[in-house]
């Protein structure tokens, strides 16, 4: 049984520096085994993992994965066929109060009440989760730092969808949820808006609180988080540190280009990985695989090479070998 | 220190869902009051001389109190139904299934909400009507009392039919093809006395009929059926709706499959 309330749930849980974080011994995400099924479609084979208070953690995985499933089940949308979940301690279906007061997702879709204005709804989504007048300034405070001040009296109808991500945010955020979950937050949103949201996220998690981001873009995950998972079909394939995830496949990529547009040696194709307008990508593995044989067999074929850069595998390049793999098992 | 009954979070809904169809109060109050005081006025015209129902009551008279029931009926229902398909629709639905409230604050708002509107409705067209006849209030209590029971009845039946409908058109059959038959045959325009035996019968299993009689009871001290019988009748199928409702609700069927 997951029991006990964390210390000092109910003090103020704000950006602001007259509030300090709480922090207390229990994860802010605890999985355990968590099983669904939609039909014939095995959605999650019983997925585990827990995550700690004030990480910034990433979620990754293809479409279909089974990561918004599992955000889903956390947030008490859908129910789980097995297996358990608890938000700082607060089992979700048990203890669903206290976990939901503690967690704020922002969920993937842009959805939005159509009958009143912005300040209407962060008001009333305050309302449902027991706070009252005494959280206004709050709320006030969170229209301007995601600069929605001047739409406070707009209804959700006329603004644009980044505006509406923003709304969105701020209701995820209304009650000061410790936990919060960001579902693809970025998606459809310009370079301009996404790097404002990735401050605002940083700030979030700096002042104390935990950040769960699902994501597409790669590079935000990299750019974000402290550590990762990797779904795919509904099983974790990954967890780790950020960085001890990008050494997970120790190997490096050398792109190079060869003289009068030759094509690559024959020795060299096992190791080619793409090719783009006469620049080869190799895969070399670290340790077993230099750079100095490459080039010796390129001058053993007769050819020379015109430019050459090495390059790090990037977290896309791990994920798409991982989920790649799957594919192909 | 988290409390059992989330008081504030089921207030704020029910602000919600009132302040919801008061935004469009033409639409949600006016237009079912003008409704029913075109009914008046047809039916007026053409059956004032001809009917006499219970004794010295005008049949202008008689059918106030049906059709301010039938108001509430439809009103009621479209209140919580349409809310809840709108919200499952636009998707917004999730916003409030993601709160700290539970299945009884979530129902005990809705049908508040629901409730008002019926009673708003139904005054409304008492208010209209009187102007028309004079309409005495002999039994005030099972006025009340049904007025209050029925709307309840049909605001939870709203929230089940806005549960299992996925789109617009499904709540409409079940509004077409199960409210608006109900409502209709159940004595808003006669007395079920005047009916062949067979349907007097039949229409003494639709729940409907004892809505409507017994609110009439309250105005004219007369009915078809025992007020004490409608009262009982209403409540039971008001209890029998509320378990289902609170059931499908704290399953979570079909809002958290």
């Amino acid at each position: 049984m997951i029991a006990g309330r964390p210390q000092g749930l109910d003090r103020p849980f704000i950006m602001s520096a007259h509030s300090p974080p709480v922090f207390a011994a229990m994860q802010a995400l605890h999985i355990d085994n968590i099983h669904k099924r939609y039909g014939n479609v095995q959605a999650l084979k019983g997925v585990s993992f827990d995550i700690q208070q004030g990480e910034y953690f990433g979620l990754l995985g293809p479409n279909g994965a089974g990561k918004s499933t599992l955000i889903s089940i956390v947030a008490g949308l859908v129910r789980a066929d097995a297996g358990q979940i608890a938000v700082l301690g607060h089992d979700v279906v048990s203890d669903f109060r206290a976990a939901r007061k503690s967690l704020g997702v922002v969920p993937q879709e842009l959805v939005f009440d159509p009958f009143f204005p912005v300040i209407d709804l962060l008001r009333l989504q305050a309302g449902y989760y027991g706070c009252g007048r005494e959280q206004w300034p709050w709320i006030d405070e969170l229209l301007e730092e995601l600069e929605l001040s001047d739409k406070r009296e707009a209804n959700m109808r006329q603004l644009s969808g980044g505006m509406k991500r923003r709304v969105l945010i701020a209701q995820a955020l209304v009650h000061k949820p410790p936990v919060v979950i960001l579902d693809e937050p970025t998606a459809g949103v310009d370079v301009e808006l996404r790097r404002a949201l990735w401050r605002f996220t940083r700030r979030l998690h700096k002042d104390g609180h935990s950040i769960v981001l699902t994501t597409h873009y790669l590079e935000e995950a990299e750019e974000l988080c402290d550590r990762i998972a990797i779904l795919n079909k509904g099983e974790l394939r990954a967890l780790e540190g950020k960085r001890a995830l990008l050494n997970l496949h120790p190997f490096r990529l050398l792109r190079l280009s060869l003289e009068g547009r030759a094509a690559l040696p024959e020795a060299l194709q096992s190791k080619l990985v793409g090719e783009v307008e006469g620049e080869f990508e190799l895969k070399l593995e670290k340790g077993k695989d230099r750079i100095a044989d490459v080039l010796d067999a390129i001058r053993s074929a007769g050819l020379r090479v015109e430019n050459v850069q090495t390059r790090d595998p990037s977290l896309e390049d791990i994920f798409v070998e991982m989920t790649s793999a799957e594919v192909a098992s | 220190m988290i409390a059992a009954f989330n008081s504030y979070g089921a207030w704020t809904l029910l602000r919600k869902e009132v302040r919801r169809f008061m935004k469009v109060v033409g639409q949600t109050v006016l237009a079912p009051m003008i409704t029913s005081v075109l009914y008046l006025l047809v039916f007026d015209q053409v059956m004032r001389d001809r009917v006499e129902v219970y004794d010295g009551v005008a049949y202008t008279a008689f059918l106030i109190p049906g059709l301010m029931m039938m108001s509430v009926i439809q009103n009621a229902f479209a209140n919580t139904s349409s809310s809840l398909i709108q919200s499952k629709i636009m998707g917004n639905l999730v916003l409030l299934l993601m709160t700290p409230l539970s299945s009884l604050e979530m129902f005990l708002a809705f049908v508040g909400a629901a409730l008002l509107r019926g009673v708003l409705v139904a005054a409304g067209v008492y208010v209209v009507a009187i102007f028309f006849v004079p309409l005495p209030l002999e039994a005030a209590w099972a006025a009340l009392l049904l007025l209050v029971l029925s709307s309840g009845c049909l605001a939870v039946l709203g929230i089940i039919a806005g549960i299992v409908a996925d789109k617009f058109e499904h709540l409409a059959a079940f509004q077409n093809f199960f409210i608006m038959p109900l409502s209709f045959l159940s004595g808003v325009f006669y007395s079920i006395h005047s009916l062949p035996p067979f349907w007097r019968e039949v229409s003494h299993y639709n729940p409907f009929f004892y809505m409507i009689d017994g609110f009439r009871y309250g105005f004219f001290g007369v009915g078809d059926a025992s007020p004490l019988l409608s009262v009982a009748v209403v409540s039971g199928f008001f209890l029998a709706l509320s378990v289902i409702c609170l059931a499908m609700l704290h399953t979570g069927y079909k809002l958290r499959p």
